[in-house]
């Protein structure tokens, strides 16, 4: 089973935990500032790539909190997890990508 | 203090066991208190430890289950007197504290092969090593959202009262293979 790496917790199965889609998308400040296109895009679009990915995590069967994880999305691997508000940390095994 | 409005009570919803690997407990009081920065005693709980872990005896025992969240259990009628020792040694500061006693079915599961019984449905290592005395966690058995505590001779399994009938019977099933 993918071991999931809680800050909190450690390292626990898969199945304790459930992805909140990328993280890192702040609201906008001002939401009457936007046009439609724009809260659009706020709203709905996300980046699909392919290699590191940021993530929200909730650790819902265990401490009941959420963070932010790095994840390779072709290889499933965490690369790192850190506290909700912190900034995304460096990774010197990103290899460029 | 606050008023509190006597509780309606429905009869549990297993009977209590009478021994052997799975056994449910006796009806207990238990509460959930959610408090920010904070490491010490309040109420006779030692609310110190780190999270995952639980302090206590095996019948009173405070399990921290996230960085500002603790299970009390302690024996049925104990409650309300915990309740104004907790609410006298917090006063001024914020924190919630919401009796559960009723929500939750308590299982004993004990033997040389507990450990085993519990991981057919639960997938952390649950071995001496990885979760030892003292150890407590939420996490998930079968399709079931459970607490695990590893205080006494055996384990602990805390459930809600609507998964009591699924969680015990799930690991009676499993206990056959190792009566
Ligand atoms: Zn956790």
């Amino acid at each position: 089973m993918l071991l999931v790496p809680c800050p909190y917790c450690g390292p626990r199965p898969e199945v304790e935990f459930h992805c909140g889609g990328e993280a890192h998308i702040a609201r906008p400040a001002d939401p009457n500032a936007l046009d439609d296109a724009q809260w659009a895009e706020y709203l709905f679009v996300r980046t699909s790539n392919k290699g590191v990915h940021a993530e929200r995590w909730l650790h819902s069967h265990g401490c009941g909190r959420w963070f932010n994880a790095l994840r390779n999305t072709v290889s499933d691997s965490f690369l790192a997890s850190y506290e909700m508000g912190q900034p995304r940390p460096a990774l010197p095994t990103e290899g460029g990508k | 203090m606050l008023d509190t409005p006597k509780a309606a009570r429905r009869t549990p919803v297993l009977p209590v066991g009478k021994g052997g690997i799975v056994s449910p407990l006796p009806p207990a009081d238990r509460f959930v208190l959610r408090l920010k920065g904070f490491s010490g005693t309040a109420g006779g709980f030692d609310l110190s430890g780190a999270l995952n872990t639980a302090h206590g005896m095996a019948e009173r025992f405070a399990a921290r289950l996230g960085p500002d969240e603790w299970l009390l259990v302690l024996p049925e009628g104990e409650g309300a007197a915990a309740q104004a020792a907790l609410e006298a040694d917090l006063v001024g500061r914020f924190f919630s504290l919401v009796a559960v006693g009723h929500r939750n079915v308590g299982i004993a599961v004990t033997g040389p092969h507990a450990a085993d019984v519990l991981n057919a449905g639960i997938a952390l290592d649950l071995s001496d090593a990885a979760f030892p005395q003292g150890s407590a966690t939420r996490t998930l058995l079968g399709k079931a959202d459970v607490v695990v505590v590893r205080l006494g001779s055996g384990f602990r399994v805390e459930c809600w009262r609507s998964f009591a009938p699924y969680v015990s019977g799930f690991l009676t099933e499993v206990a056959q293979e190792f009566a």
